[in-house]
């Protein structure tokens, strides 16, 4: 997924139907051009299997707990005994462990589940981060121009130009690694290109008439911002959202497989592949589960955010010129 | 649009004026060390007053700068130079909070009715705009307001809550004519507000605008490139090329006596419905294209496409004074004014090819 | 035989609100070295029906038949299309920067344009065709002109660009669809000047579509008048504009300001166009005509008018144009006699 992608697909439909008459006019009565949207993506059926898929898993790390009481095995409990063989190996999938135990005899089922709390908590915060400090540099520097975009975009690109990895590990070694320092890396780490995809929005809505006409009225700039065009690039960004949320979890992932994100013992899904991928050959149930478990949640988001794109930007039905 | 123009109108009671007004905009530097100092002439020196009451017509074509002097005027772009004055009040240089006062009183109606409206607000809340910004009306009394002004474009107040992509284009721009009507400006300056609509809802627009001057006493200034309709709705009328006014005076004294042979040009190209006119007229066709704006041509702007240049036309530039003994109120920027009845077809320009506009194919006339 | 020759076309789209019928049985001739006006408002299926011929609708049902020089055209498949598309039919549109590719050269477009339809051509051949072509629209030097890219251009000489190449295998027949919307005045009557040289030249057959009935005045042999995806009036340029019998027509050219400049009030047409969608049941310009009476609940057919076979028009009103103009007064008159209509400002 590149910038360019997520740019063309984020076009904002903002131009209704053709010449619709009164009696037209009568049916769409009141429909926004929100709940528009939210009715075709209603009606795809992709975007719907994936929604529910995302809700099980959203369901799954909220009832983590209730895995935990029902095998009776604790998210952090060892079965040195009956959860490793007698080489001190993993054991494979069985009725008292179904997705099989890790190196130290722990259930990975109750675990993969409690690492998809981690994985949801970090992709919802640091895209909500993301996704604020993006928007408000995006309008300021689109809207009010001049010097402001000068030097907010010389920071966008110098942001976008930082290596990510070698940067969050070096501040992690600076800082203890702690869930909030994955958040906030993560969260500082993607805002430019949000701003920047923003910004771009905001310069060629900023020309439309109904900007100027707000203008004309005398509406100050902080109107014209928040209340004139904000709506308009919201759909872009709630594309960009859905679509900026599995980046987050694998980015999560990425970081606690490196060692520098959320530490041991917190089940996590990125730290478990982490211990897995040395047992990949005796014990392949302990790499596979979360592995499968993130490919999930990330398809799951994607597919949801392609709907979501789809919905905003119906150019199917635009096809009477 | 007054259907009586009255004459008496012309001295004194002046809502506007323009003096000298220039606008340039700077051309981007196109590398990021090298500093372009390429402008475009937008307006180039243009004076005009708007009197209480009236319709001041505005024509021209692409890029003749008279979208740019409206937003000058209106102030939604700074101005390079010059002056403009409204009820005798210089708001040439006031910032954007001291702006807010007068705005009140002025308007604008946008060309584009699909542009012009926020595709993500609703009706209601679009033509209540001017009340909340100026902090004049909340809740169930702006409500109340708005569906009173929406009653008074023909508007029907139940559609209160709907968005813009549900109106037709017609019903679109009344939407637009409301917004501007909120407050009950004293200008309301009109950019193309029909160029974008089918004939027969340009016309109810029109109407509906004749209507609310009568009802309101409303001052217009009307920009549009169709003549006809300029024409119909103006009381006067100035004729822009390249930045400046080449042409201004009484509607019925601009086209029947047009002095300047951009004017004639204009005014003979105008396509017309009515097959035996069509056939018979002779129709001038100006050949090339309107020079470049950031080098515009010396002396008269219209030289090198006029078919009466001489070599003064190329080393001054003409006053914009009465010519051929027409009242103080018909003025023209030419040196060799067109008289009445005489036939443009018959010129040919007497300076040297290489200050001219030549095409090959293509004759003077039909 | 007639070079174009089309029988009641069909377009139709499916949309999440239901059918949109574009043009709903359309049919008109062209002949050679004749100019067809077709003029309507948006969403009167001027355009569309035109695109459908060419085959540059997607998604559409089409219904009907279009002949040209005796071929179906609407049977053809996508490669014969193409053959006839170009070298037998030229095309114009609006915006010229929708089809002049802007990374590559004017002249280069119109050399490859000639080569793809004949092969033999040479290159040396097929640029002094494009020179020549360019000459001929009154593009300033040509030589140096055919190696600009269209940004180059102004608005004016791409659209006569574009007339170049839609010239350049010598079509029988142009379609030039709202070719001066986008023009200013002077460059508009220079663009419709260089059509009318060409025609005359060449005999070159013209579909002109067109909001505009200054245009139609100017340059239309022919005028069809279309609402609501139905032709309503067909006559000849004079007959349309002096002699109609279609209320839509006669609404249309009453809602112009008058050319003589009295400064009257305009009368336009109340209301607004319908939905294409949901259209009204019987004559689709009844909600808005001023003389609709009961029978206008039954769609009217075309009709010839006063004995003329090549006027026709689909409205109730008696096709006698004097006993047309007495019923008309009466309808005005019980109007008048009812309470006063809520007529749009």
């Amino acid at each position: 997924m590149t910038v360019g992608d997520i740019v063309s697909a984020t076009h904002v439909p903002d131009e209704g139907p053709l010449a619709v008459g009164p009696e037209a006019a009568r049916k769409i009565e009141g429909r926004s051009p929100w709940q528009l949207a939210f009715e075709r993506l209603r009606r795809d059926r992709a975007a719907a299997i994936s929604l529910v898929i995302i809700i099980l898993i959203i369901l799954m790390a909220v009832i983590a707990p209730v895995f935990a009481h029902l095998t009776g095995h604790g998210v952090f409990e060892q079965f040195r005994d009956t959860g490793l063989s007698v080489d001190g190996l993993p054991r494979s999938p069985r009725s008292a462990f179904l997705f099989g135990t890790d190196d130290q005899g722990r259930d990975v089922l109750v675990r993969v589940a409690y690492g998809a709390r981690v994985s949801l908590i970090v992709g919802v915060l640091a895209t909500a981060l993301t996704v604020s400090i993006g928007t408000v540099i995006g309008l300021a520097a689109g809207y009010l121009g001049k010097l402001v975009d000068t030097v907010l975009a010389r920071l966008i690109d110098v942001m976008l130009s930082l290596p990510f990895l070698l940067f969050a590990i070096s501040l992690a070694s600076v800082f203890q690694p702690s869930l909030t320092i994955v958040i906030v890396v993560l969260g500082i780490f993607s805002w430019s290109s949000v701003a920047r995809i923003v910004r771009g929005q905001v310069l060629s809505i900023r020309e439309r008439e109904y900007v100027e006409a707000a203008r004309a009225m005398g509406a100050g700039p902080w109107r014209i911002m928040f209340i004139d065009i904000l709506p308009n690039v919201l759909a872009p960004i709630i594309v960009y959202t859905t679509l900026l949320i599995p980046v987050s979890i694998v980015g999560e992932a990425t970081l606690s497989y490196l060692g520098v994100g959320v530490q041991p013992p917190t089940a996590d899904w990125g730290q478990m592949i982490a211990e897995a991928a040395t047992y990949y050959s005796v014990a392949p149930w302990f790499l596979i589960f979360p592995s499968l478990a993130l490919l999930i949640t990330t398809l799951a988001f994607n597919i949801f955010g392609d709907g979501v794109r789809d919905a905003f930007d119906p150019r199917s039905d635009r096809q009477m010129g | 649009m007054s259907i009586n123009a009255d004459a008496s109108k012309s001295d004194g009671d002046v809502l506007l004026r323009v003096d000298n007004l220039v606008k340039h905009f700077p051309v981007q530097s196109t590398s990021l060390f090298s500093r372009n100092k390429d402008v475009v002439h937008a307006v180039d020196g243009v004076s005009l007053e708007v009197r209480r009451g009236e319709t001041l017509g505005l024509v021209g074509e692409t890029g003749c700068g008279k979208s740019t002097l409206a937003r000058c005027i209106m102030r939604l772009h700074d101005i390079t130079s010059g002056r403009v004055e409204f009820e005798g009040r210089d708001i040439t240089r006031l910032s954007t909070g001291q702006m807010r006062p007068f705005r009140r009183d002025m308007q604008m109606i946008f060309q584009d009715p699909y542009g012009s409206l926020n595709p993500r607000r609703r009706v209601g809340s679009i033509i209540g705009d001017p009340f909340s910004i100026h902090g004049l009306a909340d809740g169930k009394e702006r409500k109340r307001r708005v569906q009173e002004v929406m009653e008074l474009v023909g508007l029907n107040p139940e559609h209160f809550n709907r968005f813009p992509a549900e109106f037709s284009g017609g019903q679109r721009q009344r939407i637009g004519v409301a917004r501007a009507l909120a407050l009950r400006p004293k200008l309301i300056v009109c950019d193309e507000p029909v160029s974008a609509l089918d004939v027969s809802i340009q016309a109810q627009i029109i109407n509906l605008l004749a209507d609310l001057q009568d009802e309101l006493g409303l001052t217009y200034i009307f920009i549009a490139h169709d003549l006809s309709v300029v024409r119909h709705v103006s009381d006067r009328v100035a004729v822009m090329y390249l930045g400046k006014v080449g042409e201004l005076g009484e509607v019925e004294g601009v086209y029947q006596h047009a002095r300047h042979p951009y004017t004639n040009a204009l005014l003979s190209a105008v396509p017309v419905p009515d097959p035996a006119t069509a056939s018979d007229r002779h129709q001038i066709i100006l050949v090339g294209d309107v020079p470049s704006p950031i080098a515009p041509p010396s002396g008269c702007r219209f030289h090198p496409r006029c078919p009466k240049a001489r070599d003064t036309c190329v080393r001054e530039e003409p006053d914009l004074v009465p010519r051929l003994g027409d009242p103080p109120t018909h003025v023209a920027a030419c040196h060799f004014p067109v008289a009445d009845g005489e036939d443009l077809a018959d010129s040919k320009p007497e300076i040297g090819a290489d200050k001219r506009i030549v095409e090959e194919g293509l004759v003077g006339n039909v | 035989m007639a070079l174009l020759e089309v029988t009641d076309l069909t377009v139709s789209f499916s949309t999440p609100d239901g059918t949109l019928n574009a043009v709903r049985g359309l049919s008109f001739t062209v002949d050679e070295g004749q100019t067809l006006g077709i003029v309507g408002e948006s969403g009167s299926g001027k355009s569309v029906s035109t695109q459908t011929i060419m085959g540059l609708t997607r998604g559409a049902r089409v219904g009907g038949q279009a002949l040209f020089e005796g071929h179906d055209l609407l049977t053809m498949n996508t490669h014969q299309l193409q053959a006839i598309r170009g070298a037998q039919v030229g095309m114009i549109f609006q915006d010229p920067l929708s089809s002049l590719h802007p990374y590559y050269r004017v002249g280069w477009q119109i050399i490859e344009m000639i080569r793809s339809h004949d092969k033999s051509t040479s290159k040396a051949q097929a640029k002094a065709r494009a020179i020549e072509l360019l000459r001929l629209v009154g593009i300033p030097q040509p030589d140096r002109r055919v190696s600009d890219f269209p940004h180059q251009f102004s608005g004016g000489m791409r659209q006569r660009a574009m007339i170049a190449m839609a010239m350049a295998l010598n079509p029988k027949l142009l379609i030039a669809d709202e070719p001066t919307t986008a023009l200013d005045v002077t460059v508009q009557a220079q663009v419709l000047q260089v059509m009318k040289r060409l025609q005359q030249e060449f005999g070159t057959a013209i579909i002109m579509i067109t909001h505009d009935l200054g245009v139609i005045a100017d340059v239309a042999d022919d005028v069809v008048v279309m609402y609501a995806g139905k032709a309503m009036e067909h006559a000849d340029r004079n007959t349309i504009f002096y002699k109609h019998h279609n209320p839509y027509t006669e609404g249309l050219l009453l809602s112009l300001p008058a050319y003589g400049g009295e400064r009257e009030r305009l009368l336009p047409i109340a209301g607004q166009p319908p939905s294409l969608i949901t259209l009204p049941q019987g004559c689709p310009f009844r909600p808005r005509c001023p003389y609709a009476f009961d029978k206008c609940m039954e769609e009217p057919p075309l009709v010839e008018i006063a004995g003329d076979p090549e006027h026709v028009s689909a409205c109730w009103l008696p096709p006698d144009m004097k006993k047309r103009e007495k019923m008309r007064q009466q309808l005005l008159d019980r109007d008048k006699a009812a309470t006063a209509p809520a007529a749009a400002r």
